[in-house]
């Protein structure tokens, strides 16, 4: 079997801060980790390598410092890394990305997708079913429970108050939230020699769009405008027993009429 | 020293500082308060390979280094000084020298499963009247029908309560002094080998230190670790790597009471004002992180130099002493900073700084670290 999961490099942070002049993201100073729902999905993916016997390729979208992704998920124990990189790619919206990543799967081949349900900077949850809606094949988003059985996967998924059971055959692609797993560790072994394995490059002389089509240029969602949200006031900290801390916070949302008296 | 990691290093970093908050921190309070040894963090650590960092990978281990190893300790340090020693005494003290001078028997049996975390391993030297003056072995050791057979006790001797395999020095030669003296590989099943009693101590609590009886107790000739009479030299080798352990551990001690500080000095108003925009916090903290940055350049330094296999008795010593002076002298200087607060459970530094003692006197106490490298530079 051939697990693909894509992964995409994002900020640490849950408060990215915007730049106020060119809308862009602000990066310095911001550690970069492997989005952590794409995490979820590399251990979905190493645990039917465990159970079943899969190769596991990991692949990524962005910049070449993107490359860090990559060799974590070698530590955690992926087969192949694919880094998927090219100018031309830049500013490319959700859209453009998953018909690059759709395209980037068909020339890998595959039995089963695995993306995180959203990345932490864009929110979007988009770009996972839209690579499924560019291949043609069937899609399960916010899944918290996967088991396969030959060639059927049976998915439980999280909706806002409900969960569903559904199953499809393979090939198909699966979108997980943190709920279906805790990722695994990198293995210490494994970081010794990461360093050494082989990423494959692709770039667009391999996957071939007209550079009309992808990119900023390509991208049909415009972005109006960018803004950070104002600060928030300083918080208090309260030294005391718990106790005593119910009392501070229920005498201030009294006080503020956030709760009756 | 990050210009000097390698990429492996600093990635290995990343795991080590994820894994001590995630799995570390939250088990800190309670190891300490009720003696807690944290068997399920140890097996996590073997889960990941924690149990054999510098060993080569056909012996079971992670095909790391020295320096990863000696970040390990640090980091978990940062959290909990009982879970840094117990990595220690196992990686240094007790695999370090089957690597060194096992047989191929003794690796495959004994330094396999120690490295792969499925057992725990201790070293066994200090004895009730063997403390600083070590060569005074009062063990014994007997060559009888294929046996050698063991009469004695040891003391002080951490993971003692929780290890399988031991090395254990005793003397087969009491005429020769020091050069009558010989390691061997224990098992804790063995017959005439039991556990004694427990220590209560002042820091690294959870830390399962015990005494250790030999009556009578039988260990098989193939478990004589190097030849007979070797034990002395490979005791003070081994201590030289234990000592960049205990140093790693030192260092990861004061850095973690230097994040409190950092954190508490922002938050802790008085005179309506954080106490951290007051010029004499400033200058305490100042020292404290320089002395502390001092000190890890002493440790990666005799890191570094094992790994390059040219480390010398005096750098393992000094990066041992000074560390270990810093994370004290850093400690104490934190419990101050935190004022009644900091003399409190409330808060983690008062463990930091009864952690940070053991530091100054186990695995040789400073005042024997000043022998060691006063001894290597006045010949």
């Amino acid at each position: 079997m051939r697990i693909l999961v894509f992964a995409k490099q994002v900020p640490d942070t849950t408060e990215v801060k915007v730049d106020p002049v060119k809308g862009t993201l602000i990066r310095d100073g911001v550690k970069s980790i492997m989005n952590p729902e794409d995490k979820n999905a590399l251990e979905a993916a190493l645990q039917l390598k465990d159970k079943f016997g899969a190769k596991v390729t990991v692949i990524t979208m962005g910049p070449p410092t993107a490359e860090a992704i990559l060799r974590e998920s070698y530590a955690m124990g992926a087969d192949e890394a694919v880094l998927i990189t090219d100018p031309l790619y830049a500013g490319a919206d959700t859209w453009v990305t998953s018909m690059i990543l759709a395209r980037t799967a068909q020339i890998i081949g595959f039995d089963l997708i695995l993306t995180g349900r959203q990345a932490i900077d864009g929110d979007t949850a988009q770009v996972g079913i839209e690579i499924a809606e560019h291949i043609g094949i069937p899609v399960i988003a916010y899944a918290t429970d996967i088991t396969l059985k030959d060639d059927t996967v049976v998915v439980t998924r999280e909706l806002d108050n409900t969960y569903e059971v559904i199953s499809t055959k393979l090939p198909c692609l699966i979108t997980c939230t943190k709920d279906l797993n805790k990722p695994r560790y990198m293995r210490i072994s494994n970081i010794f020699g990461c360093f050494d394995k082989p990423i494959t490059i692709l770039n667009n002389s391999i996957l071939k769009f007209d550079k009309n089509e992808v990119g900023l240029v390509g991208s049909p969602t415009k972005v109006k405008k960018t803004f950070t949200k104002g600060p928030k006031v300083q918080g208090t900290i309260f030294n005391g027993t718990p106790e005593e801390g119910v009392e501070v916070i229920l005498s201030k949302l009294k006080s503020e009429k956030i709760i009756n008296a | 020293m990050e210009f000097l990691l390698t990429k492996e290093q600093l990635l290995a970093r990343e795991l080590f500082r994820e894994f001590a908050e995630r799995e570390v921190k939250p088990l800190a309070q309670k190891v300490d308060e009720e003696e807690y040894f944290p068997q399920e963090t140890v097996r996590k650590m073997a889960e990941i390979g924690m149990m054999g960092i510098p060993f080569p990978k056909d012996l079971g281990g992670a095909g790391g280094d020295y320096v990863t190893y000696t970040m390990a300790v640090e980091e978990l340090a940062k959290y909990c000084a009982t879970t840094a020693i117990i990595l220690s005494a196992h990686t240094s003290l007790c695999c370090y020298p089957i690597y060194m001078w096992g047989t191929e028997y003794q690796k495959e049996k004994y330094l396999k499963p120690l490295v792969k975390g499925e057992w725990l391993g201790a070293f066994a030297l200090t004895e009730p009247n063997a403390g600083s003056d070590a060569g005074n072995q009062q063990t014994t050791a007997k060559f009888v029908d294929d046996y050698y057979i063991l009469n004695g006790s040891k003391i002080f001797i951490t993971n003692g309560g929780k290890a399988d395999v031991f090395i254990v020095f005793a003397m087969t030669d009491k005429s020769k002094g020091t050069k009558g003296i010989s390691a061997f590989i224990v098992e804790k099943g063995f017959e005439g080998f039991r556990i004694g009693k427990p220590e209560n101590k002042l820091g690294i609590r959870g830390s399962s230190t015990t005494e250790l009886i030999f009556e009578d107790c039988k260990v098989p000739k193939e478990n004589l670790l190097g030849a007979e009479g070797m034990g002395f030299k490979i005791a003070l080798q081994t201590l030289d790597g234990g000592r960049i352990g205990v140093a790693a551990q030192a260092l990861g001690i004061a850095e973690g009471a230097i994040a409190e500080v950092l954190k508490y000095v922002k938050e802790r108003k008085q005179f309506s004002k954080p106490i951290g925009s007051f010029q004499g916090i400033q200058w305490y903290i100042a020292d404290m992180i320089t002395k502390t940055e001092a000190a890890k350049l002493l440790v990666y330094n005799a890191a570094m130099k094992k790994d390059k296999g040219i480390l010398t008795s005096a750098d393992a010593a000094m990066a041992k002493k000074y560390a270990s002076d810093v994370a004290m002298e850093v400690t104490t200087q934190a419990v101050q900073i935190f004022g009644g607060y900091g003399y409190t459970k409330d808060y983690p530094v008062e463990r930091m700084m009864r952690d940070a003692k053991i530091t100054q006197i186990y695995e040789g106490t400073n005042e024997v670290q000043k022998m060691v490298i006063a001894a290597q530079y006045i010949k």
